[in-house]
Order: C-alpha cells, then structure tokens, then sequence
C-alpha cells in the first residue's frame, strides 16, 4: 500500500458499459495513462445480471444477452490493454479531481486525476422513496435487486408476486419470475401510461397472460414477518387514490419497477452542477461538467433505456475527454439548450459550437412528458425555425433523438437553442 | 434457578442489565422478538430530552434530568453516536406565549439548565429555515440526540459480557410466585427466578395486573415518522418542537445523530401492540403539521416511513420500583414513554442496584467496563481507515455504498457478545441498508455474509428473525402453483 498520490490522465469511476465504452475510446483517441475504477468484483455492471436477450440491436445489429453485450467491450479493453480495477470502490472525488478508494486488494488509494469521467450508472427507487403506508416485512424487493438474486445467486425471492411500476426491469422480471415458477398477479403501474420499452409490455406481460393495470397503484401493505398481500386501488387524474377502488392481492412478493436515479452522490462532492429533471450533471456536447476535466456519461447522466446509446454517447465522452487532455481546443461559443413544451430533460444542455468549420452534428436526447401521436419534434434558436419533423409516437418510455447538424449548429451562434413538442408542423 | 430475570430487551431492560453486569449472579434478559431493541426503542425520535416539559415534582422529571445528564459519558463509553445540539420550542400563535412561559417556568423547577425565551428574530437567527411566521420560542441549548437502537445494542452488548444472558424469542406469558421463587412461564418453557423485573413497555400492563393489587392501564400509542436523506448543508441544526398538546409533545422536525432530518411523531391510541403499520391518514398528518415549522417539506426528501409504539400510562408518571402489592422479588419499570429514552441510563443505574441490593447480590470483581464500539469506517479519517485496513483488510470492501459500511464492520457486528443475527440486526448495528437506496444493492451482499457467520443456508437469512424469510428457494426448484 502506497501512501503517496497517484498520478494519472484519466480516471473513469465504473465499469459498466459506460465506463469500458469510455475507457476505449480514450485509449483509442491515444489516452495511455488511464484507469478505470470498479467497485463490483466483475467488469459490465448490471449487465451481468440482465441475461434476457435484446442487446446490441442497434450498435451490433444483434441480439445478445447482458453478459454477451458486456463481454465484447471487456475483451476489448482487455485487448487494448486498458487496466480496470475491481472490487474497488471510490468514497470521495474533490472538485480538482482527487480521487480517493479503496479496495481489499490494495487498501486506501488517492489518485490525483487531470480528467475524470464519471459512469456510476444508476440506482432503483425503493419503497421507502413513494412513502406507501402499511407493514414493512420482508418480500419487498426492487426489481434490480429480484434479478440479482434469481440471476446471479439462483434464488427466488418469493411464488406469488405483484409487481408496482412497469419499467423495463420490472417487465423482464415478471417473465423471468414466471418462468422460475412464480404466479405474477399484476403489473401496476400509476401512470395511464407504461415507463416501459413498448417490446417488454408484449414479450413480457402480454405474452404471459399478466394483466398490465394502469393508472392504479399499490395503497396498502400487508404481513408482519413476510409479506402476505397488498391492497391496489384506482388512480385518478390527480394520481391520487380513487376511495372505494381497493383491491385485495395475495401474495408473498411485491416488486419495485419505479423508477431510477442517476447515482450523483461523488458526483455532488465535487460539487458538479446537476439537473432537477435529469438527476444527471448538466453537461456540453463534449459530455463535460461544469467543473473543468470531469466528464459524464451512461445512467449517471440521464437514465437510458438501451444500452447502445449508452455505449455511443460513452464512446463519445471518452473521445471528448482525449481531446481535452490533450488540449489546444479551437475557439467555440456557448449556447444553452431549453426544454421547450412538452420536452423533458434534453441532453445535452450546453452546446459548445466551435466558431471556425463545424464538420459533426450534435444529436440530442430527450424524453417527451407524456405520449404523443403524430407530432412535430421542433428545434428553434430565437430567430428561426430550425427543424420540425413529425413523429409517429413520443412516449416517456423511449427516449427520443433530435439531430443538429453542422448547418443547423452554425446558425445557432449567438442564440440559444429550444426543443418543443407541437401539434403542428412549425416554420 | 435464577436470580433475576428481566422481562424486555428494550432500552429500559438492557439498561438495567448492564448494571447488574456489575454483580454475581444468574441472570438472563427475556424478550420475545428475535433481537434486542425491536420495540419502541428502535422506533422513536432518538431525543435526549433536557427535562424542561416533565411535570415537576413526578418521576418523569427526575430520572429525565437526571438521565439526560449521565446519557453523554455513557454514549462516550460505549462509542454510541450522542450529539447536544439543543432544541427550540416553536410559538406561532399569541396564546403559545403562556405556554412557553409556563414550560420555561418548569425548567426551573426541574433544574434545567440555560433555558430562556426568545423572540422571532433570534430564532431565525439560529434557524434560518423555520417558518417566517414563528413567533417566539423557548431556547433548550442542553436537549440532546442519540441514536436509540445503537445505544440498546450497546448495553447489551456491555451486559452480555459481564454474564448476562440473552433469551430472545421467548414471550413471556404469565407470572406465578410459588414457594418463595417467580416461575415465569414463556412460549419456551418455565423458568424459575429468585426476582423479575418488568421492563414489557408495551406489554408490562397484562403481567403488571397479574401480580399487582394496583391495577394499571397502559395504551399502545403510535407514532408514525418520515426519515428524510441526508442533506448538506443541514436544513436544522436544533430539534425543533412546536408548542406540546395534551397527546405530547407534538409533531418535531429533527436532526439524527446520523445527519438524516426526522419528521413526526403522529400520537395514536390503538388496541394491538403489534401494529406498527403505517397509514396514508397518519403519514399525511405529519406532513401538514411539519409545514408549520418547514413549508418547503418534500416528498421527494423522503427515504423511508415507519412507525413505533410507545407504552402510555394513563397514570401519566413512570412506576419503578417493587410492584405494589405483589411478593418479594417483583419489580418493575413500566409506562416508560417518553421521556424514557432520556430517562433509561438513570432508571438502569437505580433499579438495578435496588434489585441487586434487595437480593444481597455481591459485586462482581471481575466487572469488564464496555469496550467503545470502533468509530466507523465512513467517519474515520484517511490515517485511521489506512490502519483499520492494515488490521483487517476487510475494511477495503465496501459493502453498502450509500452509508459507507464495509465488509470488516458487517462481521464484526455479527460477532459482537450480542451479534447480529438478521439483515434488520446488521442495519441496526452497522447502518447498512440505512441509506437512500435501502438496501437495494446491499442486501444479497449482507445475506452471504450472514450465511457465512452463522453458518446456516441462505434460505434461513431473515429480514427480522423467523417468518420473515428473504427467499424461497433456489430456481429451479418445483413450485407448488
């Protein structure tokens, strides 16, 4: 164990897909001074435990299982000769990026860093966070934490189960708690819509007979040692539970699908600007923070539902993260992103347009706050209409793309930029 | 036989025991959950209150000042989180005037000191988040925070080590005196005991009317909380009360020892003991009555809601003492609720060299003092957590990341003299699981180490003790469905 810092170019916090995507790139982009800190004890983060298949349809134009998708960047960054510690974890990053962790291999280690990027992934809202009244027995779980013990440990929480919240882990685990066996009640979700990729509704709930009941929620929990039921009521426009509507489940499971937060904790520690709506860093087009050199990408930046993006716009962070390193940056002017009506959360929010030839475009992502049906997905700056494209469905499920390219960026100069929704096709 | 049997492993009891720790004799604490501090000593606002609000002149007012007064030392002792950051007593109505004046008056019958009234301006000065609209306050710069159920453990812990038997899953249901000795009759069988004492809190009532001539009535009340995430910077720094009502001392906003902000109590009279439920009217309550003192109070704040169940005695005093009108050898400390946590360290010193002298027990020579409990892992500095690790590398696996607790500290906590023996009894003891994802990521973790230590299958790890299984079984396995 050294008690002396440890200098190194860049330091990616995670190796889950967003931290190898990152790490590659940057080794790619000639970074050969770099380190990748993971506290799991096994590289590719929670795709491990996500053996379903569905992967890499749009990055590898196959599909593969959660292991298959993370082992092809493991093996990379093994070939590339990147070094990746596990089982280590980091407990404080400092605002000029000093980075303290500690594993049992090696003890306490600090990292003095010229470049961070910061690829925590996310973290499942618990029951705690939604305040829902009753007992609190075991057989409460978050989804994440059902598939880790049926995938990983081979163990099943519970036989008859309700599931509260139709995100996507909350839809895979319903097929996977059917197929171990287990009688899935209901899927329960608050909103008149699914937070859920329209594919896992079909493959994972209509296909398996389990009745999806929006726009209800769980009221009541029941049991004092395990969970022996949960009463789930009607919701109405206020989301508040409609009185007389309460239905009574048995069962002896209730999974949590409802929602995830960008884990921002070290994040906050160097006092990186996060955003109310995204829960992520606000962020440039080159991925970075508002504190110079740390950069931020995958879940920790804004909660994707396909881990293609995340490996693209990771890839794109650790280029950006090179290019910074490796200084000489031509000038550029700063124009702020808005999300204009019925946008949510576009990323990324600043774009740093250089002011001699723009050769990439900037595509930005951004949810829609609720579902829209043949729509126009509008860019303007303040003078002009810059694009206004008709989209069959915008749903909150799916995160949506708009794409600046170089011609639009140009005439953003000196403006800002406002992403909207409308009903009619803007000019 | 034994000499004495304690009826209740909460505060009360394990206070007691650790007294007598410091005497010869068989003794053994009983209670009927699967560990220690699972009443409303794991369940409360965790104030060390300075005693200003007892009647004056009752037991309550003794023993709280007096408690209070021995709770920082006892805390240092046994390395329990203790913290004085006073209390303010809110006023937002002209008529709160007279009652503040007449709390501040009871402060100095009871003896507290540094008590005094204070008007908007200043409480806004040391609160800058309160309500605009408060009007005055009653300033307590002695109120104090524990962490309840870290305290409880820690007597145990201490009393265990001097001799003093656990019997834990043992609900005792009646009390009979029979040829000079109490037979006290359990869900495992008779045990047979020169003296009990009745720390039951909830439950102390039923076997207090069994034996007394001076029948009691003590009331499950219940209190239902918020727990919010830790912020920085604190939004308080005081535990803030509002003007008491006749059920208490009204709704708080606090501060733990652990820098979480504490939101409640609801106060509601209930028939079953058990029910610590919480309910959508109660936790509403809270919130409509905590914007009084907060406004900008959110839910997107909260990381847990839970509830606790205090013993009120509708006498409304403290009864300690032998059990009237029963034979020799019967004690008891009962309608200890609040302020009982304040009041424990006080009760287990008296009764327990009261108990002790009654019986002519002798002092134990070879009395072990507590050992502090190891500061942890997430409050060391970078010198002590490089020589916690050089001792045992287990301090380099972090096992739960929200609260910082590692691998080391986990297995301590099952190895402790009153170990951990389910995942509630390793959050209780170490904080893991305490944090913003509730032990999402933690849990299968803490399981395996579980399973490791106590060297039973992964299917016998509980939540809280028997019945309270994590999992069914392994896949694969044929479903009855």
């Amino acid at each position: 164990m050294s008690e002396t810092m440890i200098h190194v170019d860049l330091l990616i916090i995670g190796a889950g897909p967003a931290g190898l995507a990152a790490a590659i790139a940057a080794k790619r982009a000639g970074i050969m001074d770099l380190v990748v800190l993971e506290r799991e004890d096994t590289q590719g983060g929670i795709l491990n435990q996500c053996i379903h298949n569905g992967f890499g349809l749009h990055r590898f134009k196959e599909e593969l299982t959660g292991p298959e998708y993370a082992l092809r960047d493991i093996k990379e960054a093994r070939d590339l000769n990147i070094p990746i510690y596990t089982g280590t974890t980091v407990l404080s990053l400092t605002r000029d990026r000093k980075v303290t962790a500690v594993s049992r291999e090696r003890g306490l280690e600090v990292y003095q860093a010229r470049a961070v990027i910061l690829a925590m992934g996310c973290r499942e809202r618990p029951r705690g966070a939604l305040a829902i009244p009753g007992t609190r027995p075991a057989g409460i779980f978050s989804a994440g934490t059902a598939q880790k013990l049926v995938n990983m440990e081979g163990l099943m929480p519970g036989k008859r189960v309700v599931i509260l919240g139709s995100g996507d882990i909350g839809l895979i685990m319903a097929r996977r708690m059917t197929l171990q066996g287990a009688k899935v009640l209901a899927c329960v979700e608050l909103m008149p819509y699914s937070s859920g990729l329209n594919r896992n509704i079909v493959q994972c709930l209509h296909d398996y007979d389990i009745p999806l009941l929006l726009s209800h929620t769980v009221v009541d929990i029941h049991g004092q040692g395990r969970l022996t039921g949960v009463t789930v009521a009607q919701v109405g426009e206020d989301r508040k539970p409609i009185p007389g509507t309460g239905k009574h489940f048995d069962c002896d499971t209730l999974l949590l699908s409802v929602g995830l937060i960008p884990e921002n904790e070290l994040s906050q520690q160097a006092r990186v600007r996060i955003s109310p709506v995204t829960q992520g860093a606000v962020v440039t087009d080159s991925f970075e923070t508002n504190v110079p050199g740390i950069f931020a990408c995958g879940n920790v930046l804004h909660v994707h539902d396909l881990v293609d993006y995340v490996s693209r716009e990771s890839m794109l962070a650790g280029a950006a993260a090179a290019r910074y390193l490796k200084g000489g940056r031509p000038p550029f002017t700063r124009v702020s992103v808005k999300d204009g009506q019925g946008v949510r959360g576009a990323v990324p929010q600043k774009l740093d347009i250089p002011n001699d030839a723009i050769t990439e475009p900037v595509d930005l992502m951004f949810r829609p706050d609720r579902v829209y049906q043949n729509h126009y997905v509008t860019l303007r700056s303040k003078e002009e209409v810059l694009s206004s494209q008709k989209r069959m469905i915008l749903t909150p499920g799916e995160m949506a793309e708009a794409r600046l390219t170089p011609d639009m960026l140009a005439r953003l100069r000196g403006s800002e930029l406002t992403i909207e929704i409308n009903q009619e096709k803007q000019s | 036989m034994f000499d004495i049997l304690i009826i209740g492993a909460g505060v009360t009891g394990c206070s007691i025991a650790k007294r007598l720790g410091q005497y010869k004799g068989k003794m053994a604490v009983l209670d009927l959950a699967d560990d220690v501090s699972q009443g409303a000593s794991k369940a409360n606002s965790g104030i060390v209150h300075a005693g200003y609000d007892a009647k004056p002149g009752t037991q309550k007012a003794r023993l709280n000042v007096k408690g209070a007064g021995m709770m920082k030392d006892l805390c240092e002792s046994l390395g329990v989180p203790y913290g004085q950051p006073g209390a303010l007593v809110l006023g937002f109505h002209e008529e709160d005037r007279q009652t503040l004046e007449a709390l501040y008056q009871s402060s100095l019958i009871n003896e507290v000191p540094g008590c005094r009234l204070i008007d908007r301006d200043e409480v806004l000065r040391l609160e800058p988040n309160v309500n605009k609209d408060v009007l005055c306050a009653l300033d307590v710069p002695t109120s104090g925070l524990v962490s309840p159920y870290e305290l409880t453990h820690a007597l145990a812990d201490s009393a265990k080590e001097n001799g003093v038997d656990f019997l834990l899953n043992h609900e005792v249901k009646a009390l009979e005196y029979q040829d000079g000795a109490w037979l006290v009759h359990t869900s495992k069988g008779v045990l047979k005991t020169r003296a009990v004492i009745n720390c039951a809190g909830t439950f102390a009532g039923v076997l207090h009317n069994q034996i007394s001539t001076r029948k009691v009535k003590i009331i499950p009340r219940r209190g239902q909380y918020y727990l919010l995430d830790r912020m920085q910077p604190l939004l308080f720094t005081r535990t803030l009360f509002q003007v008491p009502t006749k059920m208490g001392k009204g709704v708080l906003v606090s501060p733990t020892t652990h820098g979480n902000l504490l939101l409640g109590p609801t106060a509601e009279d209930i028939e079953d003991g058990f029910d610590t439920a919480t309910t959508a009217e109660g936790l509403d309550d809270i919130l409509d009555k905590v914007r009084l003192t907060y406004p900008e109070v959110s839910l997107r704040q909260v990381i847990t809601t839970f509830s606790g169940i205090r013993a009120h005695e509708t006498g409304g005093d403290f009864i300690i003492g032998a059990v009237e009108g029963a034979p020799e050898g019967a004690f008891e400390a009962i309608g200890i609720e609040s302020p009982g946590l304040s009041a424990a360290p006080a009760i287990g010193e008296e009764l327990g060299d009261w108990v002790a002298y009654s019986l002519g027990l002798e002092k134990n020579p070879n009395h072990i003092p507590p050992t502090p409990l190891p500061k942890p892992f997430s409050a060391m500095s970078e010198k002590e957590r490089r020589a916690a690790y050089e001792n045992d590398p287990d301090y380099g696996r972090i096992v739960c990341r929200c609260e910082q607790v590692t691998e080391a500290e986990i297995r301590q906590a099952i190895r402790r003299p009153q170990g951990a023996r389910t995942l509630d009894g390793v959050k209780r003891r170490t904080r893991a699981g305490m944090g913003r994802c509730q032990s999402g990521f933690c849990s299968t973790r803490v399981m395996q180490i579980l399973s490791e230590e106590l060297g039973l299958p992964l299917d016998m790890i509980t939540k809280s003790g028997q019945g309270s299984e994590l999992i069914v079984g392994q896949i694969g396995e044929k479903n009855d469905e």
